[in-house]
């Protein structure tokens, strides 16, 4: 029973600094089923990209049958409806065209473009405010600041009351921890539930603010949008809301971070980084193939039974499919564990794929991008002060809770 | 010399000519040096220009977007090439292993590759297609004269003929705010292609964009006036509209006549070659050193029962390109097939329409996902029992998963639920294609039987 | 000089990344249509070559982008390997 043993394992935090020889464990057993009413887990890279474009698979809550059903999607716990992230077609397809007017091209082509002097110097700030320390910890004082502050500004929100909403959000995060989503019970559902209440209602008063008086940002065009589609309905604005900005930074923050621990693993990438500047979108490509922020997709379901390699999925059964394990499947990627950026065919897992790939992608793109860039040329000889660092509690957005380093200095 | 030396001689020495300086010979061109061929490389190409890419010339360049002098497709690595281009091919010599030139020139070979491609069929009445006006749209040459004509704020475009090209060119008159007719002589657009069902959709689409559709329809005649200019089309209901530009779009004349009386297995639907994209020769046996790809060939697809399939899609031209290329410098065993499955797009009016597998083949179609009505849908194609084709309308990223199951042979109808399946998903209808054995254009794959000899110039699809 | 470039639009799916990165190249037409110029000033080729970087489905070939143009071919080339 080695097999009984593995999910936990790989959920176990203790696994959290390097899950990747338990991905390699998992992939030998492409459609893992542990126990009765457990999830189905697939890691391998065809597997999961067949899945995530297979229309027999949901992302709607209602059609999970067995249990540890995801309360946070439950209007009736939290009063708001699901967001887009947790719908179906056409009902997803509708809201996130709504929400896309906001943000991208057809309709706004060059809103994130138009951001990147902004967040150059958000990233200057941060990295000029380090001083003359010796020792900093990048999590708190530059990869978890500058991408809020930056979805602050993208949304609305005022960046002061990150305290605030911070308190909210970190229960909401800790419930996608499938160590916490068994036991739907828990205290840790019960409260994201609860916080997830708090910050709708928060934003509930910024969207009353921004209906009167309409001003240069998604909040404000997510509440007077009125194209094709019809517009969202308040709860759906909320909705939407939430998620974007908890999704709007808790994942770039581990992609920003784990990208500085890997390039100081692989000083030769953080060298060629600070030669040229122009080989970040390859190391950020990489990365998000070598060390995904996002490391499983534990919300699907399928609509029918549905064969996978010889196994019968039921109906109404929980997937999990573990992009991490899928990005260093060596059926795909040659020499899947090694971190090479100049490595061809580079079509990654992860932002996902299908109708549910990140939506922010684009932005997180460019802000890792920035930020990879400055700390490369402005850190002066950094080094890891330890080597694992302390990771974060979540298996499913997993990144180090803080990451020091020693440094020289900040180069002007 | 045994079969191991001469692959290493031609390899090393060979020579190797490609005739069609397209996408499908550059591709080619440029896996034969990926694959370590370094011998002597001739491209041969009609137009005097290094090869570009053609759909952009009815989506991109028509929308004001790209210029229709600048669409030369990027390379992949340098192919070091002599060029001849300018200077058509005029004929074959199989047994000298030569290639005449319009010049005069003879080009002589190891290794032959075809890959000339197809023409825009012209208005069949040549004084009329020769009225000021008049255009076809396929090469750069026609896009630069189509493209000035409609910066000159024509007060009407009439496009004869609502296959793929001719609506993108419609869709785009309209972006630019030009009044546009089109005539076509099925019920709606895009129906020799996807079917009636399907036409039927890009029909509203044509409408609500303010296109003057009008269907069931031929043009009778193109009306100049006393300086040559063409000034009105007659349709067969009796209706004269009256424009200053008609766009030809009657679909496409394979590139094959300069093949006449060579032996090669060549004629009006391509030129037969097999899955190793070798040609065949008029007695339907294959050759070793002539092949075949892009739009010009005819080759047998298992998942169509080993029909010999001509596609008109960019995608094969690529693909077939490259197992032509790799199979010309390797030994039979390292030989690979080509079985791409058919995929094609093109966008109008905003809408992205993708279709995978031989549509035409379908008997019946079935809405899986989406609705018709608010054109974002996938739509499958069942013949005898299974799925053989799938069309989307602002879909696409459903669409892979079909392709696995027109690979599986799966069964049709669609048994299972899938996502956003509507009422109107429950059942197959037919798919209402027009009587196979009437000519219609823009189809972009035909089958065309099983024989490698061209002889019939019709062929019905069997039908149960 | 200017860059050629091609979209291989069978691999598209509208993931849009290229019109968020390069919005003067490439341009979403409705929802899912990309519409491209073929041929990019020398001042996109930063912002070109960033998107050719991004793309999921690895469908955008430019020449003269120093490596990056080779690159995007091979993984087109790659990835049809590996299926």
């Amino acid at each position: 029973m080695t097999h009984a043993s593995l999910l936990r394992r790989i959920t176990d935090f203790s696994s959290r600094a390097d899950p990747y020889p338990l991905y390699e464990e998992l992939r030998r057993t492409p459609v893992l089923h542990e126990e009765e009413g457990g999830p189905y887990v697939i890691s391998s890279y065809y597997d999961i990209l067949g899945l995530l474009h297979d229309p027999r698979i949901s992302s709607d809550a209602t059609n999970l049958i067995a249990p540890g059903a995801d309360e946070l999607s439950d209007p009736e716990a939290t009063g708001l409806p699901p967001s887009f992230i947790r719908l179906d077609p056409p009902e997803h397809d509708r809201l996130r065209r709504i929400a896309n007017g906001s943000f991208g091209p057809p309709h706004r082509p060059r809103r994130i473009d138009s951001m990147r002097g902004e967040l150059r110097r958000i990233v200057t700030e941060l990295i000029d405010g380090i001083g003359d320390a010796r020792r900093i910890d990048l999590v708190d004082q530059f990869a978890y600041p500058f991408p809020v502050t930056v979805i602050c500004r993208l949304l609305g929100v005022p960046r002061e009351d990150e305290p605030r909403f911070r308190a909210w959000v970190d229960p909401i995060v800790a419930a996608l921890d499938p160590e916490s989503r068994d036991n739907p019970e828990a205290p840790v559902q019960r409260a994201a539930q609860e916080a997830r209440v708090q910050l709708g209602m928060y934003l509930a008063g910024l969207v009353e603010q921004r209906t009167r008086e309409p001003r240069e940002d998604m909040l404000s065009d997510l509440v007077v949008s009125h194209g094709p589609d019809g517009s969202m309905s308040m709860m759906e604005v909320l909705s939407t809301a939430v998620l974007l900005l908890i999704a709007g930074h808790e994942t770039t923050v581990n992609l920003i971070t784990n990208g500085m621990l890997t390039l100081l693993r692989h000083p030769v990438h953080l060298e060629r980084l600070r030669e040229d500047p122009g080989v970040a979108a390859n190391i950020v490509e990489e990365l998000l193939r070598y060390e995904p922020p996002v490391q499983l997709v534990p919300q699907r379901t399928c609509i029918t039974d549905i064969e996978l390699r010889g196994v019968t999925i039921p109906k109404g059964s929980r997937i999990w499919l573990v992009l991490a394990a899928g990005n260093r499947d060596p059926e795909r990627f040659k020499d899947p564990d090694r971190f090479d950026p100049d490595r061809e065919d580079l079509q990654h897992l992860g932002f996902g794929s299908g109708i549910h790939s990140c939506f922010g992608a684009p932005l997180a793109r460019v802000e890792t991008q920035i930020a990879l860039v400055e700390l490369a040329r402005r850190l002066d000889n950094p080094r890891l002060v330890e080597d694992p660092p302390p990771y974060r509690e979540n298996a499913v957005l997993r990144g180090p809770r803080h990451l020091n380093l020693d440094i020289d200095g900040v180069r002007p | 010399m045994p079969a191991e030396e001469f692959h290493e001689w031609l390899r090393r020495e060979g020579r190797i000519v490609v005739v069609g300086a397209s996408l499908a010979g550059l591709r080619a061109a440029e896996t034969l040096r990926a694959e370590g061929f370094a011998g002597s490389l001739t491209m041969i190409g009609d137009e005097p220009y290094q090869p570009y890419d053609r759909p952009p010339l009815s989506k991109a360049v028509l929308l004001g977007k790209a210029s229709p002098d600048h669409t030369e497709l990027p390379r992949r690595r340098d192919i070091d090439a002599t060029w001849r281009l300018g200077v058509a091919a005029t004929g074959l010599d199989l047994a000298a292993k030569r290639v005449r030139l319009a010049d005069g020139d003879e080009v002589p070979y190891d290794r032959l590759l075809i890959a000339t491609g197809v023409r825009a069929r012209p208005w069949p009445k040549e004084e009329e297609a020769q009225l000021d006006g008049v255009f076809v749209l396929r090469t750069r040459d026609d896009a630069v004269r189509l493209h000035r004509r409609l910066k000159a704020a024509p007060r009407r475009v009439f496009v004869i003929g609502a296959g793929f090209t001719g609506s993108e060119i419609a869709s785009a008159c309209r972006d630019q705010g030009i009044a546009v007719s089109v005539a076509e002589r099925a019920d709606g657009p895009l129906v020799g292609a996807l079917g009636g069902v399907i036409g039927a959709v890009a029909a509203e689409l044509h409408r609500d964009n303010g296109v003057d559709l009008r269907t069931g329809v031929m043009v009778t005649g193109l009306e100049g006036d006393s300086v040559g200019r063409v000034r009105a089309a007659h349709l067969s209901d009796g209706s004269v509209v009256e424009t200053d530009v008609v766009v030809v779009s009657l679909g496409a004349t394979r590139n094959t006549d300069w093949l006449t009386g060579s032996g090669l297995g060549a004629g009006p639907r391509g030129i037969a070659c097999d899955a190793g994209c070798r040609a065949f020769d008029f007695r339907g046996i294959v050759t070793d050193d002539v092949f075949v790809a892009g739009d010009v060939a005819r080759s047998p697809h298992p998942l169509f029962g080993y029909q010999f399939l001509s596609l008109e899609h960019w995608g094969n031209a690529v693909a077939q390109a490259e197992v032509a290329a790799h199979n010309m410098i390797s030994p039979s065993s390292d030989r690979r097939p080509h079985m791409w499955v058919p995929a094609f797009w093109s966008s109008q009016f905003g809408v992205n329409i993708k279709s995978i597998g031989v549509p035409s083949m379908g008997d019946e179609i079935m809405i899986t996902q989406g609705s018709l009505a608010e054109r974002r849908f996938v739509g499958v194609y069942g013949y005898q029992g299974r799925i053989i084709a799938a069309v989307s309308f602002d879909n696409t990223r459903w669409l892979e998963f079909y392709e696995r199951q027109i690979e599986m042979g799966a069964p049709f109808p669609v048994e299972y639920p899938t996502v956003d399946r509507r009422p109107e998903g429950r059942k197959p209808v037919p798919a209402d294609f027009p009587d196979p054995s009437l000519p219609t254009h823009g189809p972009t794959v035909t089958l065309s039987g099983y024989s490698p000899s061209d002889r019939r110039l019709v062929f019905t699809p069997a039908r149960h | 000089m200017p860059m050629r470039l091609v979209v291989d639009l069978n691999k598209c799916q509208g993931y849009a990344q290229c019109a968020f990165l390069a919005p003067d190249v490439f341009t979403m037409h409705g929802e899912e249509t990309l519409v491209y110029s073929p041929w990019a000033d020398e001042e996109q080729r930063e912002k070109v070559a960033r998107a050719v970087a991004a793309c999921p489905v690895q469908a955008i070939t430019a020449d003269g982008l120093d490596g990056a143009g080779d690159r995007s071919t091979g993984a087109a080339q790659g990835a049809s390997d590996a299926r």
